[in-house]
């Protein structure tokens, strides 16, 4: 039987081709994937589970590693006594107001610029231009625009015959909102090029079709326009409220957390405890706090995606 | 005729709009030109009655705190930033969507599964260990830290999924390896994408300002970010020169924006969109 063997290390042969260039595959693949790989876990894999551990430790950045203490549940206990922490997360729960604000401004300026206008792209590049400015430039802006007796914004309201103005910034009951504001300002231009983009997916065969059966412009904003473009304003509203737990530069500029508090978050608690006093551990468990609700936000995306939204 | 006029009129209304949003940008522009004791004059001078640009800007950069250093500092930290950021987020998502290679799901799953860790619940060990390592206070670590973009790799990863297989197939059967595959050939088909996502990168990292005011002690080595707060706080009350730093800060990004404009916002739109 000659035939049968040969036959044999035919197959045999392909075989290990087949497995040859499976394993070359394999080897071309890790090589592409490998530096993105080894990055995220030494800058954000290995940090995010140490933060998770230093949680559970009582440690000064300036103190050497052996003083270093176990305290369990301690640092996690004392959030709920830190007054600072509560009104950090009610700061941060309140500035969550501004995501469906910019979601309806933008929203309303979407609709005009993409079928009421004529410089379409002048339109775009204007309101986008705060979304792509240094925060930080625009912080001192505002501040000097805020200045409580001489700045432009009292100047005008005093002009219009208001004799006390508030003073912005300086004021503890009007700090958040002069910082929300400004986060609004800023998010716009981001919000309405994300929503040109969905309007003009909007098959035009559907407003024809309503026009012919006489539907006035609300009926075909109600029952098109709005529900077509759900998919888009769930992913803003999502971004929107993640992005409002990672305001930084504003708050750290413009008010470092004051007066008295009133513009404290997440964040800016975190990065006091942290760099301004030290306390690794404590700061840590306010990262996880963190963590958890920006964690459960994506999660609770994922799951609703699915349900609410009207493809 | 009535449609054209009602669409007329909204452009109209808008553009004036448009002008009240921009206003701070305005100011910050007339202010920098200004000499201090006309700035807060009421009604406001938007066109300077009395002209002191050169002197306030010269000041800004030739000063005590002279930005064309703060400047250099920062268009090396972005531009290399940026290269760097292509390169591993492009390799990363050839190799994740047009190799076909075991782990390779999982792999992408654990990379994907860090975009929702917020950069801040991670600074704590990650400043300590840039202390351990002797990257804190040096740009190469500042550099480092913006150069692993998931969303980079994401991106990308969605446009090379566009290009047909049988095109990567038939390079195959002429003997290419996947290394000449993605440089001559995935490589020159996403380029649009490439160039979005650069333009995006370098003004995300030129704007950044959290990143280098913890990584970042040594007054040279300071970012124009840094700068411009260290400047306003130095500089109190001398609105003409913040206001002058403010401009020279926004100034370059308004150029890279404004030249690529399309990129950006087509980005920013098939982003949001495809979520």
């Amino acid at each position: 039987m000659p035939s049968n063997p040969s036959i044999e290390t035919k197959t045999n042969i392909r075989k290990k081709q087949k497995n040859a260039s499976k394993r070359r595959e394999t080897i071309a693949g890790f090589l592409f994937v490998t530096p993105m790989l080894i990055g995220v876990s030494v800058i954000v894999l290995f940090p995010i589970v140490a933060t998770f551990i230093l949680a559970f430790a009582d440690w000064k950045f300036v103190q050497s590693i052996d003083n270093l203490k176990w305290v369990g549940f301690q640092n996690f206990q004392g959030l709920w006594e830190d007054e600072k922490f509560i009104k950090s997360v009610i700061n941060n729960a309140v500035f969550m107001l501004t995501v469906p604000t910019t979601m309806i401004i933008s929203l309303v300026l979407a609709i005009l610029i993409d079928k009421y206008t004529y410089f379409k792209s002048y339109f775009k590049v204007a309101f986008f231009m705060p979304y792509i400015s240094s925060v930080v430039a625009i912080a001192v802006v505002w501040q000097v625009l805020f200045h409580p007796s001489q700045g432009p914004i009292n100047q005008v309201l005093m002009s219009f015959g208001i004799e006390n103005p508030p003073t912005w910034i300086s004021d503890p009951n009007f700090a958040l909102l002069s910082v929300m504001i400004i986060h609004i300002w800023i998010s716009i231009g981001f919000n309405l090029i994300v929503y040109i983009a969905g309007l003009q997916s909007i098959p035009k065969e559907l407003y024809e079709a309503a026009d012919m059966d006489g539907a006035n412009a609300w009926h075909k904003f109600s029952n098109i326009t709005f529900p077509v473009i759900s998919p888009t304003s769930f992913f803003l509203l999502i971004t929107g409220i993640i992005a409002t737990f990672k305001v930084f530069d504003l708050i750290a500029v413009l008010t470092q957390g004051g007066p008295l508090n009133s513009t404290t978050m997440l964040v800016w608690h975190l990065y006091d405890m942290a760099f301004l006093n030290l306390e690794i551990g404590y700061a840590s468990a306010i990262a996880v706090v963190l963590f958890l609700i920006v964690f459960t936000i994506t999660i609770l995306q994922w799951i609703s995606q699915k349900k609410w939204v009207n493809y | 005729m009535k449609f054209n006029l009602k669409k007329m009129l909204t452009t109209f209304i808008l553009f004036f709009c448009s002008i009240a949003f921009l206003l701070p940008f305005v100011w910050m522009l007339s202010t920098s030109m200004k000499i201090e004791a006309d700035v807060f004059k009421f009604p406001i001078e938007w066109i300077p009655s009395r002209w002191n640009f050169v002197s306030n800007y010269q000041e800004v950069w030739f000063g005590d705190h002279p930005f064309y250093l703060y400047y250099w500092n920062s268009i090396k930290v972005a531009v290399i930033t940026t290269l760097l950021s292509v390169v591993v987020s492009a390799l990363a998502a050839y190799g994740f969507s047009k190799v076909k290679f075991r782990a390779s799901a999982w792999l992408f799953l654990i990379v994907l599964a860090t975009y929702m860790v917020p950069p801040q619940a991670s600074l704590v060990p990650q400043f300590i260990l840039y202390r351990y390592i002797g990257l804190f206070d040096s740009h190469l670590g500042l550099i480092l830290l913006g150069s692993f973009s998931v969303l980079g790799t994401f991106m990308l990863r969605q446009f090379f999924m566009g290009i047909h297989n049988d095109f990567i197939d038939a390079a195959k059967i002429d003997g290419a390896g996947h290394w000449r595959i993605f440089w001559k050939i995935s490589l020159p088909i996403v380029k649009p994408a490439v160039a979005t996502y650069a333009i995006l990168r370098f003004i995300w990292t030129w704007n950044d300002y959290q990143n280098p005011l913890i990584f970042l002690r040594t007054d040279a080595l300071y970012t124009i970010q840094l700068a411009m707060q260290k400047f306003t706080t130095i500089n109190g009350s001398f609105y003409t020169l913040i206001m002058a730093a403010a401009v020279s800060a926004i100034l370059p990004l308004l150029i890279v924006f404004i030249l690529g404009q399309k990129h950006v916002i087509d980005g920013i739109a098939l982003g949001g969109v495809k979520g």
